[in-house]
């Protein structure tokens, strides 16, 4: 396995939409490569026949009524909202230009 | 410090039923009690909301119920009017919910998480909401956007983490009962730091409707008291199946109060405990080492019988949990986008669009461990490394439960140091993730499984509180409470008194620290 590079680190952060100076993204790059390092083994613990478990304690068809359940009225999904306009959350532009 | 707020809940909850106290007087007790210790320069700092008006609101109305007496008086819940603190990752309507972040600072909810419904169900007075580590990542509270929590035996130390705050505030007798969640040890941990009680129910039996997401298959809500008997009963009543939780368990809530007792009687006659090799020896602080053996020979002369079980593959369970759990938070939190509710930062210059207003409100409203978190997670996802990372964690998954289905067939409780040191100085971990990493190591495994667990005080260790784990399979969390319970009595027996009584005098340590 390939240790984690900074470009790796200027890939990731636009992936997960988080805004990083140059000494940030350095700072996280040597941490991220000491993390990785250390957890690098998992990959190593079991082998091909072992099947992957995604919850504790899985439960199957959790299926419920098809009623209507308890909402939030429009006033309360605003309340929080940074902006908003007639009963809409109000977002900067999708795409930039035109 | 006036005596009510030393009171278990459970001896509380007698008084009042007795009528020899009210409730408005235990609420103003603790509320008193948070405005001596928790604020100022050195003060404890576990709660960032008190709830005072609603906490003595409710109150007056168990107290006017009780004095009324008939058949609603009779219907009360066994803790109605006990003061309780909740931990700032659950939702509350009419207090803020913060996270511990700043990306939500002042956020109101619109709706109570399923637990709030059934403390509002059962009138727990809410003194307010507890300090934590950011969106509950960490294990010092240093995490926190909002300032540490002082451990209160020692104001210079970490509460443990994330639940510090609310491990601070029982321990502190600010309150009784508090509610904590566990993704890694975030109860265990800050309770064996802080010489108190906490317990991870079995994964699914406490809904997580309303817990702010962290890792969904990890995270599960659970109980913060002084007492054993205090935790069971707290965890019967906000246990249960919620149908908003598609993870909820179906089964009914055992009776857990009812195996505290049993264990409260010291004998465990016939009980395999099973010590957890790989969680013992090196990497293990004397004084922790030293504690744990004492609790083993306790619970031996108390008719346990102890064997030793070997889980081979918990040596992978950390790195596993770094994998996993990363990857579920950068999903979970990639929500706080700055577009429906909390922080939007827009960027300083250049084009305004959404994606460049997504970037700086993350880059402004995350803090350094959970941006660190949000990458490690993107990177475990993301095409190239997803079998060799995510893949192969969830296949440790299987390989931790299988030596845990193992162990089990040896015992019927295991048991190890619920943490391999006790609460450090302030700073000493922030420069190294990884060594803070590792605070979690014996308490991960049973997040991995989804196997309940408890930590109770196992006494000091250069003053300071040493916590014994006890682990039992799913669903069998009268387990841990019978155990857990038997060796609270038998070192009490043996102290003369709980050891939160061996606590420093707060009110004069802050004191002495201000002078």
């Amino acid at each position: 396995m390939s240790a984690i590079s900074r470009e790796d680190v200027v890939h990731l952060a636009r992936l997960a939409h988080i805004e990083m100076n140059d000494a940030e993204l350095d700072k996280m790059t040597g941490e991220l490569a000491v993390i990785v390092d250390s957890i690098a083994a998992v990959s190593e613990a079991a082998g091909d026949d072992v099947p992957a478990t995604s919850h504790p304690i899985p439960l199957q068809n959790v299926l419920r009524e098809d009623v209507v359940g308890k909402t939030l009225t429009p006033e309360q999904a605003l309340q929080n909202a940074p902006d908003a306009d007639e009963n809409r959350f109000k977002v900067p532009a999708i795409l930039d230009g035109e | 410090m006036s005596e009510i707020i030393e009171l278990s809940a459970s001896a509380l909850a007698e008084k009042l039923r007795a009528g020899e106290t009210t409730s408005v007087e235990a609420v103003q007790a603790h509320l008193d009690r948070i405005a001596a210790v928790d604020g100022g320069e050195r003060g404890v700092n576990a709660f960032l909301h008190v709830n005072a008006e609603e906490a003595l609101a409710v109150a007056a109305e168990v107290d006017a119920i009780r004095a009324a007496g008939g058949a609603e008086a009779e219907a009360l819940h066994p803790l109605a009017g006990v003061p309780i603190a909740v931990k700032d990752l659950i939702v509350t309507v009419g207090q803020p919910t913060t996270a511990g972040s700043k990306m939500l600072e002042g956020w109101m909810s619109p709706y109570d998480a399923t637990v709030i419904e059934k403390i509002r169900a059962a009138k727990l007075p809410m003194l307010g909401k507890t300090n934590l580590d950011e969106f509950a990542m960490g294990s010092s509270t240093e995490h926190s956007a909002y300032g540490n929590t002082r451990n209160p035996w020692d104001l210079g130390r970490i509460p443990g983490g994330s639940g510090g705050g609310s491990a601070a505030a029982v321990a502190a007798f600010e309150a009784p009962l508090a509610l904590g969640t566990d993704t890694g040890g975030s109860i265990r941990q800050p309770g064996a730091v802080t010489g108190t009680v906490g317990v991870k129910p079995t994964y699914g039996s406490v809904s997580r409707y309303g817990a702010i997401a962290m890792a969904s298959s990890l995270d599960q809500i659970g109980p913060v008291t002084r007492t054993v008997l205090d935790s069971a009963i707290l965890h019967e009543l906000i246990g249960g199946h919620d149908e908003r939780d598609s993870t909820s368990l179906a089964d009914p809530v055992p009776a857990l109060a009812e195996a505290a007792r049993k264990g409260a009687t010291g004998d465990l006659t016939g009980v395999r405990v099973g010590v957890i090799k790989e969680l013992t020896g090196e990497g293990y602080e004397a004084g922790v080492q030293a504690r744990f053996d004492e609790s083993l020979e306790l619970m031996k002369a108390a008719g346990a019988e102890i064997v030793e079980v070997h889980c081979p593959n918990f040596k992978y369970a950390l790195g596993a949990y770094y994998l996993i759990m990363p990857s579920e938070v950068s999903s979970n939190l990639a929500k706080f986008d700055g577009v429906r509710y909390g922080k939007r930062v827009l960027p300083e210059d250049g084009p305004m669009t959404i994606e460049r207003v997504m970037g700086s409100t993350r880059a402004a409203g995350f803090g350094d461990e959970v941006k660190r978190r949000i990458i490690l997670g993107t990177y475990a996802l993301s095409a190239g490394y997803y079998d060799a990372y995510y893949g192969s964690a969830q296949k440790v998954r299987t390989l931790v439960q299988r030596d845990f289905d193992a162990a089990f067939e040896q015992a019927d409780v295991l048991v190890s140091p619920t943490s391999p040191n006790v609460a450090f100085e302030f700073g000493s971990k922030s420069d190294d993730p990884l060594a803070m990493y590792l605070n979690d190591v014996a308490t991960i495994p049973a997040n991995l499984a989804g196997v309940p667990g408890i930590s109770v005080p196992g006494g000091l260790s250069e003053g300071l509180p040493v916590g014994i784990q006890f682990l039992a399979p799913a669903r069998e969390d009268a387990r841990v409470y019978r155990a857990g319970a038997a060796l609270e009595k038998l070192l009490e027996d043996k102290w003369g008194s709980p050891l939160i009584n061996q606590a420093p005098q707060l009110a004069a340590a802050i004191e002495e620290g201000a002078a």
